[in-house]
């Protein structure tokens, strides 16, 4: 449990069940009145947001969270299978969980894993990955203008916007933080 | 603004409070630091010193001097107060406390609404000055009465979340006439006995100072001091010694008067527009 003056900005709580971390705090007094400590706070799974006053007796709860790097192993059918490097623990992953995060899976990939209650809740990625260009309409010979783009699509039908020179074949560096193009890395 | 020119700034800002008051016949007081009682009140906690404890605030040692005659005094200097640290807290902090005898509170209200546009030589931050209730307040900004919202233990939430960033946004804000369960030190008043002779001064949603019409009646004064260290005792808190040297004060006997509390270091947050009570201190 957490004393309510162990509260601050970017403690992670638990409240009824769920995980919540602190995204602002202020430690308030009104006058002659009770210390309050206001915090505003988002839910690790859902990123819903909530405001939360608590009082000098209040005790909360912590949450049973673990960070831990994994491997990424393979799919299959049902969900991402990942596993632990140093036991080889598997560690099955739903769609759901990953979100676009699944198009840029590779394999033997090392993602760090945040764990609630042993359940992961938050799985990122390599920043940057490499992925072959699959499909898009030719590109205009010589025009090497990167704030034009046009759809394309990589080898598991992700789409994607690519400057207009990137021709099928052509490997890019994905951001997998947004899933926008970075860069081109080279030519089919 | 850069830490030496912010010096300054106080410095001079220190000089023209007691110019004021020097102006206006108030003696300057020096009362301990180091005190063997300290005022018991429900929420705030004194930092102990060798068997004694630290000042939260000089109030009852200057109510000592109103009853051996001083009538205009004025003190500044520092207080303490455990566990209270935050963007607007330091657990060591700058007081600024007055008293006058026979004034009123709206009286005192004036004056300190007078000496704050004074010392800071006609800022617009301290211009002009309003009175809303604690009522009105908590009816306006919340939807509730406050002596509802007392009743059901959420007054103090509303306050902070509710009241206090709407007061003092257009000029100075006097916060007046509280609900008598949270008279603190302030006499009720005659007119209406379910509100105490108490305000709170704010300006932009930022609380600067206390005041009350201060409670004479010592069998009462008595009562709530006794009130506040069942509390204290109830709620896991030490109860702190009696007061006795002040008690004494009651009894022999205290003029009519009112005073005040500020915090300096709040009004400079203010004056130099900053944001965290550390910046405006050395």
């Amino acid at each position: 449990m957490y004393n309510a003056s162990d509260l601050k900005k970017g403690l992670k709580i638990e409240i009824d069940g769920a995980p919540w971390i602190i995204t602002e705090f202020e430690f308030c007094k009104p006058g002659k009145g009770t210390a309050l400590y206001r915090c505003k706070m988002k839910n690790m799974i859902t990123g819903a947001g909530m405001e939360k006053t608590y009082r000098p007796t209040d005790k909360i709860d912590k949450p049973d969270l673990e960070e831990r790097e994994m491997i990424y192993g393979y799919y299959d059918g049902h969900h991402y299978v990942f596993s632990d490097p140093n036991t080889y623990e598997e560690f099955p992953v739903s769609e759901e969980t990953l979100g676009d995060s699944k198009y840029f899976l590779i394999e033997e990939a090392t993602c760090n894993f945040v764990l609630f209650n042993g359940e992961p809740i938050e799985i990122t990625l390599p920043t940057f990955i490499e992925k072959e260009i699959t499909e898009t309409e030719p590109g205009a010979r010589g025009d090497t203008a990167t704030n034009v783009m046009k759809p394309a699509k990589i080898d598991n039908g992700f789409e994607i916007q690519v400057p207009l020179f990137i021709n099928q074949g052509d490997v890019i560096r994905i951001d997998t933080r947004t899933g926008t193009y970075a860069e081109r890395v080279s030519k089919a | 603004m850069e830490k030496t020119l912010l010096l300054a700034h106080r410095s001079e800002f220190f000089r023209a409070v007691r110019s004021f008051f020097y102006d206006a016949g108030f003696i300057e007081v020096e009362t301990p630091v180091k005190i063997h009682a300290p005022a018991p009140e429900e929420y705030i906690e004194s930092v102990r010193s060798e068997g004694d404890f630290l000042r939260t605030s000089p109030e009852l040692a200057m109510k000592v001097l109103l009853s051996e005659g001083c009538e205009r005094i004025f003190q500044i200097g520092s207080c303490f107060r455990a566990d209270e640290v935050g963007r607007k807290h330091l657990e060591e902090f700058t007081m600024l406390e007055f008293y006058a005898v026979s004034w009123n509170y709206r009286e005192l209200a004036e004056f300190t609404a007078a000496m704050l546009k004074s010392a800071s030589g006609n800022d617009p931050l301290f211009g002009d000055f309003e009175f809303i209730t604690v009522d009105e307040a908590f009816r306006r900004y919340a939807g509730v009465s406050a002596f509802d919202a007392d009743r059901e233990d959420s007054f103090d939430e509303l306050m902070v979340t509710k009241i206090e960033p709407e007061l003092g946004r257009e000029k100075l804000t006097f916060l007046t006439d509280y609900p008598a369960s949270r008279a603190s030190l302030a006499r009720l008043s005659a007119a209406n006995p379910a509100v105490a002779e108490r305000w709170e001064l704010y300006r932009n949603g930022l609380e600067l100072g206390n005041a009350f019409g201060e409670l004479t009646d010592a069998t009462e004064q008595r009562k709530r001091f006794a009130a506040a260290n069942a509390f204290r005792a109830a709620h896991g808190m030490h109860a702190y010694p009696e007061p006795t040297a002040f008690y004494r004060a009651l009894d022999r006997g205290l003029p009519e008067s009112s005073g005040c509390a500020i915090g300096m270091d709040r009004l400079l947050m203010l004056l130099c527009g900053a944001e965290d009570i550390r910046q405006v201190r050395a």
